[in-house]
């Protein structure tokens, strides 16, 4: 108190030791995640070439070390489970956020969204297999796959397209329900387009929880490493994506090469999953330009 | 004064609302409300926050359907009709009776397909006819020589005031018979506010106008009747004029020499 002029800066040890195990936590995290894709893509990408993307496998034939087929069946696993979960996802966070009656139902299901997206996915695998490959009879198939991959997705596609209709301001709703508009109008009209930035971005990350899911796969969708024949026919075949494909080659070793065959697929995961989230960053930029 | 109430000028009541009450769950928000609003007129509810003068307004349009929890008693009229018949048709009833909000709400889209939203919905497809409505309605709402080169640009870059004026395009588009205005100049600068002010001394010849506000020199510019609400009940009404400067009940009085509100 007795401080008669204002410069004697003391050094304060709290305020020292505080500030400096914050700046080495942080440093710690970076240092341990940026080392982990670094040793991934110095490990990975050597092996990453043109034959390496567009050949394919064979566990007995070490010459035939590509990776094409995995990365088709990804695509395909994909571009499926969008297809089923997309709709399925909107229209449900449509109803529960603008039909259902907000009372002990809409909780519930709100409550049991929030357990689903919680659980390991290897649950909703063992699910998929005894529902859709056996009761009913998919058999180890990436359709089996799609249907459980939509499952395992669809509880936070629905909470995240819940949170992008909600966020749209009641003030433009009203607007239009002033004007005369009828319910289903306003969904279609007002709601829905103002959301879809949020909508898109839910879908695209979405897309990259796909590519990364091994778990609900292994049991489903199979382990076949054969070229695709056919768009229709494939759905019902076996057929394995690149995190299985990882898994494998990593767990059997059965070529001299598996573990750079690993390797180079984890690259390649790496890769597509950082495309995914730029390109719903860029998703979400670009839209919500647009509006203003 | 900018504007005399005319002798002998015919009133017929657009509006009607006899012995309405209004609850949010358990709370009474409108206690046997009793209002005629004349046609052809600008009329000023006012009265403190929370005296249910906007709540009052939603029973008109039935904006009041929307929030759940909401039940409304008593009857409401447009020309004679029950607002609140069965039969009622809520989209011709909102159509009829359009909104201006305290916050302007002009839709993410551009200055064009704001107005042109509400004749879409009602059916209007043909192009030429839009571009009518569109012209017809920005002139309506003074704002057509500000924005006639900027129809395609979004609408949420136009200034607070031209949005305002944007969106009673908007309501004016669908070609209402009300107008239900709840304090849309609150949120303006005192220039903008002239402007709209100016604006329904042009609407009164062809709407029947409600103006909430918590403005009282806006009510006495403005309106030709005024209602003074406290406490989900009409206090007084009658001619702005009379009401302003001979208050009959006390509670009126005290609140025009803001002694309380």
């Amino acid at each position: 108190m007795a401080d008669k002029t204002l410069y004697q800066k003391k050094i304060r040890l709290g305020d020292g030791l505080l500030k400096g195990s914050i700046y080495a936590a942080a440093a710690l995290t970076f240092t341990v995640l940026l080392g982990l894709m670094g040793y991934l893509l110095v490990r990975g990408l050597p092996h990453i070439s043109w034959g390496f993307l567009s050949h394919t496998y064979s566990e007995t034939d070490p010459q035939q070390n590509g990776i094409l087929p995995m990365l088709l069946n990804t695509l395909y696993v994909v571009g499926i489970t969008v297809l089923i979960a997309g709709p399925v996802g909107i229209a449900s966070a449509v109803y529960l956020t603008q039909y259902a009656k907000q009372g002990r139902f809409v909780a519930i299901v709100r409550f049991a969204a929030e357990v689903l997206s919680g659980i390991p996915s290897i649950l909703f695998g063992l699910f998929g297999y005894t529902v859709f490959c056996q009761l009913l009879r998919l058999g180890t198939s990436l359709l089996a796959g799609c249907l459980t991959m939509a499952l395992c997705v669809l509880p936070t596609l629905i909470r995240t397209t819940e949170e992008a209709l909600l966020s749209v301001p009641r003030l433009y709703t009203q607007g239009a329900m002033a004007l005369g508009a009828g319910k289903l109008r306003v969904i279609l009209g007002i709601l829905l387009p103002n959301a879809m930035p949020g909508i898109l971005t839910a879908l695209v990350l979405t897309m990259g929880r796909i590519v990364g899911e091994s778990a609900a796969l292994l049991f489903t969708a199979g382990m076949s490493y054969g070229m695709p024949r056919g768009v229709f026919s494939h759905a019902m075949e076996s057929g394995r994506t690149l995190t299985l494909h990882l898994y494998q080659t990593a767990r059997e070793a059965a070529t001299p090469d598996a573990m750079n065959v690993a390797f180079g697929t984890a690259a390649v995961l790496l890769i597509l999953i950082f495309l995914l989230n730029r390109i719903a960053w860029l998703l979400g930029k670009v839209l919500k330009k647009g509006e203003s | 004064m900018l504007h005399k109430q005319e002798a002998g000028r015919q009133e017929t009541v657009k509006i009607g609302m006899q012995g309405v009450h209004v609850y949010y769950g358990a709370y009474h928000a409108l206690k046997g409300v009793e209002v005629a609003v004349p046609e052809k007129q600008v009329m000023a509810w006012i009265g403190p926050s929370g005296c249910g003068k906007s709540t009052c307004l939603k029973t008109i349009n039935r904006m009041n359907d929307l929030v759940a929890g909401t039940r409304v008693t008593g009857t409401v009229t447009l020309d004679g009709e029950d607002v609140y018949d069965p039969r009622t048709d809520v989209t011709v009833l909102r159509r009829r009776a359009g909104m201006v909000f305290q916050k302007a709400n002009p839709f993410p889209m551009s200055v064009y397909e704001n107005v042109a939203y509400g004749p879409k919905i009602h059916g209007v497809r043909r192009r030429s006819q839009l571009d009518g409505v569109v012209e017809q309605s920005l002139r309506a709402a003074a704002l057509w020589e500000e924005v006639k080169g900027r129809l395609k640009k979004p609408a949420l870059g136009l200034s607070g005031g031209q949005q305002q004026r944007l969106c009673i395009a908007r309501a004016l588009a669908v070609q209402p018979e009300v107008l239900l205005m709840d304090e849309p100049t609150s949120a303006l600068d005192p220039v903008s506010t002239l402007k709209i002010e100016e604006l329904m001394h042009t609407l009164r010849k062809q709407y029947t106008v409600i103006l909430v506000t918590h403005n009282l020199q806006q009510a006495l510019r403005v309106a030709d009747q005024t209602v003074f609400f406290l406490s989900g009940e009409v206090v007084e009404s009658g001619s702005t004029k009379r009401l302003f400067e001979s208050p009959r009940d006390d509670r009126t009085k005290r609140y025009l020499s803001g002694r309380f509100g």
